[in-house]
């Protein structure tokens, strides 16, 4: 961190846009007609029940999907084959068959950071989740909580604009759970953009600064957590707080 | 049976006294195929990587027959090696028909679908659990298949092997392009039939177990590879 120049380019990818997104499969409209601003700063929390498309409109955003319609805008267009400045991690990390610091090293090179660098910063990165001890274990045969740390250390050495997680505690116990939201929070606070998916409404609530209700492929509701959760606006977003919606 | 018996045990004499010609004939199977299928997998692995992670125009197509050419007979595809190096034929020029060389051509292309075939396969079912994480990462094609190469390498390691064994182990490619010329182009498969149609057993059954135990010992250190690798990186 100490030493480095910034060389993130000056337009900040942020806000990112959405008009009038769709993703159609066969006759499903999985993402039904989107049109959102997303800003830098308030971390955003998408919920909604199963089948709601919120893992969908991740991938859209993130650029794994490709929209049947509409427009993926950010405010600094990302060249391809240019290092991303926005990163993701998934419900199930996804590990190399070689160390935990060597999965990390591996997204910096990916991403064009100098030879030199990258050890030092993979190795502040695994420091920061908690992993120092383990950076030369096979990331393969840590732990599902551990590999999900790894996946944010890795997520955190790019030094993203924009971090989306799928529902990345989904399949953790509540200690991992609370390690993962732990590092969510502090890489928030380093300045990183938060989007997330959650099936968990306490999370939601714990992680969350806004939340965005999705419905049937629709954003239903958007409103400031604490208003969220204390007056939903919507009778679907009540009935799913509710635990009536499944999720 | 006693025939068979005393052939045996004169074959064990031969590979334990370390036979000049038995040796000779090992030697040279074993530099045919290990040249063929050390090509075939330095062509055959990057194809089927590139195959796996990218999507083009007839694809299927490619994947249909490179799938069916791993039944291909290894007489047909002597013969067809033959007629592409026969003096008559469009390599004629090189004039290495009856060489090891024609062997080494001659099994490289037995052996090349099977490692593109079966690298295909692997890594495009590891490509189904890498291929969003390594999307997000900005990853392109081409380093996801080199990735994915190096991430699979004991997996591939063992389809090698499998190559090895094959092109090892076949009659019909060698025994066409290669004429099983006496300390020429004699190998193991090629001395069997012969010895064994000319009624010397000890020979053959030498050739036969010493054949066996590559097969085994190639198959076991793939196997002992795998295991360790998986122990290790899960």
């Amino acid at each position: 961190m100490s030493a480095e120049v910034d060389v993130r380019a000056p337009l900040s990818l942020l806000p990112l846009r959405l008009e009038a997104l769709a993703f159609v499969v066969g006759e499903r409209r999985i993402i039904d007609d989107i049109s959102i601003e997303l800003g830098a700063g308030p971390r955003s929390v998408i919920v909604g029940p199963n089948g709601a498309g919120k893992s969908v409109l991740l991938r859209i955003c993130h650029g794994l999907l490709k929209p049947t319609s509409g427009v993926v805008h950010w405010n600094a267009p990302e060249i391809p084959g240019a290092p991303r400045r926005q990163a993701m991690v998934f419900q199930r990390p996804m590990m190399l068959r070689r160390s935990a610091i060597a999965n990390v090293t591996y997204a910096l090179e990916v991403a064009g950071v100098p030879r030199g660098d990258r050890a030092l910063r993979a190795r502040e990165a695994l420091e920061r989740v908690g992993l120092a001890r383990l950076a030369d274990h096979p990331a393969r045969v840590l732990s599902g909580g551990e590999q999900q740390r790894l996946a944010l250390a890795r997520a955190w050495a790019l030094r993203p604009e924009v971090l989306f997680l799928d529902e990345p505690t989904a399949s953790l116990d509540p200690g991992a759970t609370h390690e993962i939201e732990a590092i969510v929070r502090a890489m928030h606070e380093s300045g990183t953009k938060i989007v997330m998916v959650t099936h968990n409404l306490g999370q939601a609530r714990r992680l969350g600064d806004e939340i965005l209700f999705m419905h049937h492929g629709r954003i239903a509701e958007r409103a400031a957590v604490g208003r969220f959760f204390r007056q939903p606006a919507s009778p679907e977003a009540a009935k799913f707080i509710e635990g009536e919606l499944p999720w | 049976m006693t025939g068979i018996a005393a052939a045996a045990h004169e074959a064990v004499g031969l590979v334990r006294g370390g036979d000049p010609e038995l040796i000779r004939i090992v030697s040279l199977s074993l530099r045919v195929s290990l040249s063929a299928v050390a090509i075939a997998a330095a062509v055959g692995l990057p194809l089927g990587a590139a195959i796996a992670v990218s999507r083009f125009a007839g694809r299927k197509t490619v994947i249909v027959v490179l799938n069916a050419l791993l039944g291909l007979p290894s007489v047909v595809v002597g013969l067809l090696v033959y007629l592409l190096l026969s003096r008559a034929g469009p390599l004629g020029a090189f004039g290495i028909l009856f060489t090891p060389s024609a062997m080494v051509v001659a099994q490289t292309v037995l052996t090349l679908p099977l490692v593109a075939a079966l690298s295909r396969q692997v890594i495009e079912d590891a490509w189904a659990e890498y291929r969003e994480q390594l999307q997000s990462l900005g990853v392109q094609n081409a380093r996801a298949a080199l990735t994915l190469l190096w991430d699979l390498r004991y997996s591939l390691v063992t389809i090698v092997l499998a190559a090895f064994g094959r092109a090892v182990a076949e009659v019909g490619a060698v025994m066409i392009v290669g004429g099983n010329i006496d300390g020429v182009t004699r190998v193991m498969t090629t001395a069997i039939a012969l010895e064994t149609s000319k009624g010397d057993l000890p020979l053959a059954l030498g050739l036969g177990f010493v054949l066996l135990a590559i097969v085994l010992a190639m198959n076991s250190a793939a196997q002992l590879l795998k295991e360790s690798a998986q122990r290790r990186y899960g």
